[in-house]
């Protein structure tokens, strides 16, 4: 399904369900869908924000869509990117047992609609997404914060943010509470990357490299106990 | 002592002009509260309300953690979201990292998985309905059923090593092949445990208390059910009938035959009765796996994404360096973007996975079922009384691990 033939193809393949979906749903919204994409056998689809409750709404109400269930609400964040969050509407039509990605970017400062209106159960997925990244939701009648401590500051899963936080707490015997002090690691945070930079070559053939090529069979070798290895 | 007591009744008068609630918290160290749930309720006498749970005291940072680690080293965190149900967990990661990577497990692994999965399901189910059966009174259940789950984590024993955290499902098949011996014990296991469950069933199912304490409690029609993300048993109790394994099979569900209970009436004992029949069937599917465990590799033979066989590694220079490497800098995943769902024994576990060709991913979202249905503790418990509270949370099947991450 992943695999998508050519298109030069000279007599194209009959439409996949997804596909028609895709048209279906660019049709009712040709300005508010900036593109979609069907990869692994998922649609997701790249939407406007201000378009995002409409568009939520056509999906669970179309009687094509029915996309009456939303699965999961979450954040990403692409910091090079010039609105670098996104948020992803995983959508499941139990009638038509289909799922659709819908995706909206922003930014630090600007709020996205709320859908809390259309699925009663989005209310906790803005909260994590706020708590998590700052995304803002216009329209959450409860936007609190909701998996990180009181009092906390700051979005822990921005990429921007470290691994290891910026206060760290324990009970403090003398003070009969518990202590909130500022991180102190005994060794720097160390991170392997394991990129190794002559060789990042994940799709790239090395010339003088031709036994590397992959058999079709995979790198697969004799039976174990084999005498010798791969052929190496 | 008639009259006395109708005379004590009459001297209470009842407040409902709504300007007495007080305010009530429930935990976080409450043996009902299934682990770390914070319940800060408002009740107006007896009755709530308004709940407001408060989560996030088992916040780990799960997904954070998982952006910092290779994909092999990312797997162990999926045991620790919903511990009594790890390798459902890691099933779902391991075949949305098998989705980027465009593979697909032996069939002697899939069937494993799917052996395991239904083992665990099972272990759930039972650690879900005695302890909820403790929460309302019923300590019998608890007792019975915790010998018998143990009896189920020495399989997991057996086969990874541990008892909770498996870490045995890996992108590309299972760590190990099945131990010599296990699928008769397994199989014999299966023959004995429905006289365990009839025996939960006569505990329970007829008890006039447990009905008094669940029917009727925490009623969630179907339309609230879809419109709130329920999944699960949560939403086959309240009568849709909808199950992952059914309409989105993976790794070799549509081969086995089984039913997909429903309740009829979406309160907390159509639940426990749509747990029960879950077993049931669980047998059947672990049943019908063994009968027809295929022969074979239990992993992936691409020596780029599963490690190469120990043997091999003494002889073989190009199997060391798979070896180093895998461990080391992990494989790499195209870049893209999947979200592979699985049917957990809490519902729809879902991971939303980003990656950017590297060797870690790029954003792991973990999507619990957990999470969805404690959202819904202020409109299921509203109008009820605080000890229904108790009954619901424990229909629910919370576990912390998974809702806070």
């Amino acid at each position: 399904m992943s695999d998508t033939p050519p298109t030069d193809d000279p007599t194209p393949p009959p439409e996949t369900p997804l596909e028609a979906l895709a048209r279906h749903i660019r049709q009712a919204f040709p300005d508010a869908i900036l593109g979609h994409e069907i990869a692994h056998g998922e649609l997701s689809l790249n939407v406007r924000r201000p378009a995002i409750v409409e568009i939520l709404r056509f999906l669970r109400d179309d009687p094509e869509c029915l996309f009456e269930m939303l699965a999961d609400l979450c954040g990403v964040d692409y910091p090079e990117r010039a609105e670098r969050f996104e948020v992803a509407y995983n959508l499941l039509s139990l009638r038509k047992n289909m799922r659709v990605r819908v995706k909206v970017s922003t930014d630090e400062t600007t709020p996205v609609p709320s859908v809390t209106g259309i699925f009663s159960g989005a209310g906790w997925y803005e909260r994590e997404a706020w708590d998590m990244y700052g995304i803002l939701f216009d329209g959450n009648p409860d936007l609190r914060r909701i998996l990180t401590d009181y009092g906390f500051e700051g979005h822990p899963q921005r990429k921007d943010f470290p691994l290891s936080g910026f206060v760290e707490l324990r009970y403090d015997e003398s003070l009969k509470r518990v202590a909130y002090e500022p991180v102190q690691l005994t060794q720097d945070y160390r991170t392997f990357d394991n990129l190794s930079p002559w060789e990042g070559m994940t799709t790239m053939q090395l010339p003088g490299d031709e036994k590397a090529t992959k058999p079709p069979h995979g790198w697969r070798s004799p039976v174990i106990p084999a005498k010798a290895g791969t052929g190496s | 002592m008639q009259p006395q007591r109708t005379e004590i009744e009459t001297e209470i008068p009842v407040d409902h002009s709504g300007l007495n609630t007080y305010t009530m918290n429930l935990g976080p160290q409450h043996p009902a509260a299934h682990g770390v749930l914070r319940l800060i309720l408002e009740l107006d006498g007896e009755v709530v309300e308004r709940a407001d749970p408060h989560i996030g005291l088992l916040h780990r940072g799960t997904e954070k953690l998982i952006e910092h680690k290779t994909y092999l080293q990312a797997l162990p965190y999926f045991d620790r979201l919903d511990y009594v149900s790890p390798m459902n967990q890691e099933h779902c990661f391991a075949l949305a990292v098998e989705k980027l990577l465009g593979i697909t497990a032996p069939p002697r692994a899939q069937a494993i998985r799917v052996l395991f999965c239904e083992l665990t399901r099972i272990l759930n189910h039972i650690l879900n309905i005695t302890t909820f059966a403790l929460d309302i009174g019923a300590i019998t259940p608890a007792l019975w059923g915790f010998e018998e789950r143990e009896k189920g984590m020495e399989f997991y024993d057996r086969v990874c090593g541990a008892r909770l955290h498996a870490n045995y499902v890996r992108p590309g098949g299972v760590l190990y092949d099945l131990p010599d011996g296990l699928t008769a014990d397994l199989a014999r296991w299966v023959e004995g445990f429905p006289k365990f469950l009839n025996d939960l069933d006569s505990l329970l199912t007829d008890n006039r208390i447990f009905k008094q304490r669940t029917v009727d409690i925490g009623v969630v029609s179907a339309q609230e059910a879809i419109s709130r993300g329920f999944s699960g048993p949560m939403l086959r109790g309240s009568g849709v009938a909808w199950d992952l394994r059914k309409s989105q099979p993976y790794d070799g569900y549509e081969k086995y035959d089984f039913d997909i209970p429903v309740g009829k009436t979406g309160d907390c004992y159509a639940r426990y009765l749509v747990r029960m029949e879950e077993m049931r069937q669980s047998l059947s599917i672990m049943k019908q796996v063994l009968d027809s465990l295929p022969t074979g590799p239990v992993k992936s033979d691409d020596f780029k994404i599963s490690p190469p066989p120990r043997a091999e590694m003494k002889r073989s220079m190009e199997a060391l360096i798979h070896h180093f490497k895998l461990f080391t800098e992990g494989y790499h995943v195209p870049a893209g973007e999947t979200y592979t769902a699985v049917e957990a024994p809490k519902g729809e576990f879902g991971v939303y996975l980003v990656s950017d060709g590297t060797n870690r991913p790029w954003r792991c979202r973990i999507r619990a079922p957990g999470f969805a249905h404690l959202q819904a503790m202020d409109f299921m418990s509203k109008g009820h009384m605080l000890a229904d509270t108790v009954a619901i949370i424990g229909s629910m099947d919370v576990v912390f691990g998974e809702i806070d991450r």
